[in-house]
């Protein structure tokens, strides 16, 4: 079990962020952070293209825990699902390159702050909680 | 004045050829005067990214549903959403989506339930339109109008609640149109959706499963009249079919197949769906692959 921790700098700068702005201009803001989601490295893309059995969902995730004290993570989504790669940009702005110990840390539900629950629906903004869960399970296993 | 129908041959065994377009047809007609083109996705950042060029987008969460009842707009919310999208109550409204046309379909379920009187869906919706290399534009509509006239919704013919499908059980058909493992219990949710689960796995005693994508073919156009005849077939003029899925979207566009493109004339669509019922308290579940039967009846 670990005690949810202070936010990471830098996903604190991303919800500072997301809190300056309102309304479309938040979902302005979060088609930004899609187009700007770096591409895989090259080693990574064929990977990417194997199907995931018994799931079809659209987020590709590659957790790099080699060294804990600076994660590497990856992700890849496709265009027609720019809000998933909305989140995973969020993710990898805020998280990429962290000690595996303060990636733990941060709190499960620090989407919320982002105040995007009026504009998509609660139900589909827990994606982005799930995303995060996946990176703490494998960080987990890695370990 | 409603714009003439497509004419297209693939359309004419449907009972309402004039409720669906083909991607021809619709370039063929942008800009014309009286038809307004609606973009309805789940991926609220999609129609920002590009969308066909005219189109307004229209959210089923933002705009269609109550921000804090779980129902949809009113009379007055809905004129003034007409209004604010540019959208005359005479203009021909053709609506398309991603993920084969589920939130359009929605969109133009609930369009219905407020009369609008020519609403269409796009075949093969947007992702047709995008892998057949077809324009895109970025540039948002911003023409808006005013007098959309101020009609209640009419729940009744199309809507069905959970206490209307509690009083068919076992006398008219129920259809499942989510996944084989959330009808047998399996998942509680959509392969992807973890989160939009419910407390108890299974349907409702006696519903068939038909998951909504038989209706359609790998392009995401609706199959022919003989291949849905042979789908639904169970299902007589005479029933009072009510159609399911998780939250009412899936089911919508089993809903419009059945009313539009089979004609059958008394489909409801139980919006409130496994999220209701899966949480509901002693109504009755089945699990496993067999309908089951209505309490009582066996």
């Amino acid at each position: 079990m670990t005690v949810p921790g202070p936010m990471p700098e830098a996903l604190a700068e991303v919800v500072s962020d997301f809190a300056d702005v309102q309304g479309q201009d938040k979902l302005a803001l979060l088609l930004e952070f899609a187009n700007e989601l770096p591409p895989l490295p090259a080693t990574l893309e064929e990977a990417a293209m194997e199907p995931v059995p018994e799931c079809q969902s659209p987020l590709f995730l590659h957790v790099d825990a080699g060294d804990r004290e600076h994660v590497r993570l990856y992700f890849s989504a496709p265009a027609e699902a720019p809000t998933t790669r909305g989140f995973a940009a969020i993710l990898a702005a805020g998280l990429d390159g962290l000690p595996a110990a303060e990636i733990l840390a941060v709190p499960d539900d620090f989407y919320a702050d982002l105040g995007l629950a009026k504009l998509i629906s609660p139900l589909r903004l827990r994606g982005m909680s799930a995303m995060l869960t996946r990176i703490k399970r494998r960080l987990r296993e890695a370990a | 004045m409603p714009l003439p129908a497509d004419p297209h041959p693939a359309f004419a065994t449907y009972a309402h050829p004039d409720r669906l377009v083909t991607a021809d047809w619709l370039s063929g007609n942008i800009g014309r005067p009286g038809l307004t083109i609606v973009e309805s996705d789940e991926d609220v950042l999609l129609y920002d990214t590009g969308h066909i060029p005219g189109a307004v987008k229209i959210d089923w969460h933002t705009d269609l549903n109550d921000p804090h009842v779980r129902d949809y707009i009113d009379g007055a919310q809905f004129a003034a959403l007409m209004d604010r999208k540019g959208i005359s109550r005479d203009d021909t409204v053709v609506i398309y989506g991603d993920k084969s046309n589920w939130w359009a379909a929605y969109a133009l379920w609930v369009f219905t339930l407020f009369g609008h009187p020519d609403v269409r869906l796009l075949d093969g919706g947007r992702d047709l339109w995008i892998t057949n290399g077809r324009d895109t534009t970025l540039d948002v509509p911003s023409k808006q109008t005013t007098g959309y006239p101020v009609v209640e919704r009419n729940d009744a013919p199309i809507r069905a609640f959970k206490n209307d499908v509690l009083a068919i059980l076992g006398k008219e058909p129920l259809i499942d149109v989510r996944s084989p493992q959330e009808y047998t219990g399996e998942r509680t949710h959509m392969p992807d959706y973890p989160e939009e689960g419910a407390l108890r796995g299974g349907h409702i005693p006696t519903a068939r499963s038909i998951p909504w994508a038989k209706a359609v073919d790998d392009s995401g156009r609706f199959r022919s009249r003989a291949e849905l005849d042979e789908l639904y077939g169970f299902i007589s003029p005479d029933d009072k079919a009510v159609a399911y899925c998780r939250i009412g979207e899936r089911s919508s566009h089993t809903w419009f197949v059945l009313t539009h493109l089979i004609g059958l004339p008394a489909v409801r669509n139980y919006d409130g769906s496994w999220t209701e019922w899966g949480n509901a308290v002693r109504v009755p579940v089945a699990v496993g692959e067999e309908p089951g039967s209505a309490p009582g009846s066996a």
